[in-house]
């Protein structure tokens, strides 16, 4: 890591659609190996602010600087290609192919094919490791299951294990954890800790607050597009502005 | 069996041994299962190459027009398994036509060299017209490449270049109508096992992928655009093929290779047939220009019975024969009582 400045860098970001301010001019920084939640009522512009990261939206204003080069309005896959991996809230796989033929298209990725230096390798048996790793039972052939067939736990991991295998430097989980129960939250959660403990550096937008402060550093709270508060979890839910987001103000 | 009234069933259907134990990797356990994958292939093969033995000049000569349809279809159906919705097989045929009877009518090259490189160029001259719309999606991309074929043929006509309205005459013809008729049925069966093993590879996994979900395929790392662009490629020298070796089957290329006839049939045999398959168009293709040939004897009612038969076909069978084929080939059915 270069100490030349924050690892993410998002300065006075804006998007605007039509009438609509869906983000505000948000600023944060990251740093490397962080693991930052970002919270806020439904339209708050969480995934608008995704998008601008990732390149599927243009901003109307301001920056995002990665490791310091400016990759604002870049292409999606050239962000990706620099390591910046985002996994989506509507999972959309193949349904009527094996599960582990749903990591082949990231394995296939120019990146991955140079930091394994210049080889694929074996797509299948990558594939069905990484599947393995998050927690696609080998014995009993999970990975192997044709993918309609795999209950909706399976496919957030399976969206997971598709990050996992762009070989990542920042994951953007887009409400991963929405529509699980507590188990598979439960048996989630570990991969996320390990790819923490592996230096990845990771950004949440999530729902479920409880697990997001288990495994958060540093909390956002987003309303309206703007940022009304940044945090360690265990402060962040005091101040009254986010109070006043998340359950409204007394009328008087 | 259908049961008697008055009891409750439902149809079941199960998969054949082999269907069951397998989706995609398989091991062969007897000559019986060998024969249940190659039967359909070979059947195929052998009406393909055995037909024309017992034709008269006019069915080769529909024959040969049909491979060229079927092959358009194939095209058309390809850029469909990527996500693209082309309008324009006509633009394809065309761009292929005019290379080849370019070349031939000023350099006199002969068809050994007009036609292959009619294909490559073709391709190439094809992507690049479409370059710069592969970010459109659905109807969008599909009103541009509606719009490209009339808009050449249109430029023709204006500039009176290539012949202008007056077309290319006089083009060296193909030796022999069986060099025709096999070179063109080859290269349907070509292209159809082509098409069939690439979108089964990783790389058309990719291409599936880029249809089916290209914001996930984006955020892979993988430039769409580049992948969109290899696929129009393949498709496009598919069609120039197509147009090039009509070039010199008709000794004469001129305005009408741009007729939206080479687009629209295209489409509905791929509609009659079941897209995805590239099997499903072909077959389509031969049902359609035989259709349209047994339907000659009507007369000028003709264009209102094939429409009937179409608007059947689609109603009856919305999935496509050739998937409404592969079904029956892979299940068995059976009747079953309800329990109650």
């Amino acid at each position: 890591m270069k100490d030349n400045g924050p690892f993410l860098q998002v300065s006075n970001l804006s998007k605007r659609f039509g009438g609509v301010q869906a983000v505000d001019s948000v600023s944060f920084e990251l740093r490397q190996g962080e693991m930052l939640g970002i919270i806020g009522p439904n339209g708050s512009g969480k995934t608008t602010l995704i998008n601008l990261i990732t390149g599927f939206y243009k901003p109307n204003a301001g920056k995002v600087l990665y490791q310091g080069k400016d990759i604002t309005g870049l292409m999606p896959y050239k962000i990706a290609d620099l390591g910046i991996v985002r996994t989506f809230q509507m999972v959309r796989p193949f349904y009527q192919l094996p599960a582990f033929k749903n990591l082949i298209i990231p394995l296939y990725s120019p990146r991955v094919k140079r930091l394994a230096g210049g080889k694929y390798g074996d797509r299948d048996a990558i594939a069905i490791d990484l599947l393995e790793e998050v927690g696609f039972e080998r014995e009993s052939l999970v990975p192997y299951k044709i993918t309609s067939a795999l209950p909706h736990g399976y496919l957030k991991k399976m969206e997971l294990a598709r990050s996992i295998a762009m070989r990542p430097e920042l994951v953007i989980l887009d409400e991963l954890f929405s529509g699980l129960s507590m188990a598979e939250l439960a048996s989630m959660l570990p991969i996320i800790e390990k790819m923490i403990s592996e230096g990845i550096t990771i950004i949440m937008v999530e729902h479920r607050l409880k697990e997001l402060f288990r495994i958060a550093n540093r909390v956002i709270v987003l309303n309206h597009g703007t940022k009304i508060a940044e945090d360690i979890p265990k402060d962040v839910m005091k101040s009254e502005e986010v109070k006043k987001a998340y359950l409204g103000t007394e009328v008087t | 069996m259908k049961p008697a009234i008055g009891m409750k069933y439902r149809k079941e259907r199960i998969d054949r041994g082999i269907k069951a134990r397998t989706e995609d990797i398989f091991a062969l356990l007897s000559f019986r299962e060998m024969l249940y994958l190659l039967a359909p292939r070979a059947i195929l093969l052998l009406a393909v190459f055995i037909t024309p033995l017992f034709l008269g000049m006019y069915g080769k000569k529909v024959l040969i027009n049909t491979a060229v349809f079927a092959l358009l279809a194939m095209s058309w159906d390809f850029l469909i398994s990527v996500g693209m919705v082309s309008l324009g097989q006509a633009l394809f045929f065309g761009v292929g036509a005019y290379i080849a009877g370019i070349l031939n009518d000023s350099l006199k090259w002969s068809p050994l060299f007009t036609i292959p490189i009619a294909t490559l160029g073709g391709g190439a001259i094809c992507s690049i017209l479409l370059a710069p719309v592969l970010r459109l999606r659905g109807v969008y991309f599909a009103m541009v490449t509606l719009a490209m074929p009339l808009m050449l043929m249109r430029i023709i006509e204006a500039t009176k270049i290539f012949g202008g309205t007056e077309g290319l005459h006089g083009l060296a013809p193909l030796p022999g109508v069986w060099l025709e008729l096999y070179l063109s049925l080859g290269m349907v069966i070509a292209v159809l096992f082509f098409l069939r093993r690439l979108i089964n590879t990783d790389y058309g996994l990719v291409l599936s992928g880029i249809r089916d979900n290209d914001r996930s395929v984006l955020s892979s790392g993988i430039n769409i655009y580049w992948y969109k662009m290899q696929a129009v490629f393949v498709a496009s020298a598919i069609g120039a093929f197509a147009g090039a070796f009509m070039t010199h089957a008709y000794m004469f290329v001129g305005m009408p290779a741009f007729e939206l006839d080479y687009s629209i049939l295209p489409i509905a045999a791929g509609v009659v047939g079941g897209t995805g398959t590239f099997a499903g168009s072909m077959l389509g293709a031969f049902i359609l220009v035989t259709l349209s040939e047994i339907l000659r004897g009507v007369g000028g009612v003709r264009i209102v019975f094939y429409s009937v038969f179409l608007v059947i076909f689609i109603v009856v069978l919305p999935e496509g024969i050739f998937h409404y084929l592969q079904r029956k080939y892979h299940q068995f059915e059976r009747w079953v009582k309800v329990e109650e």
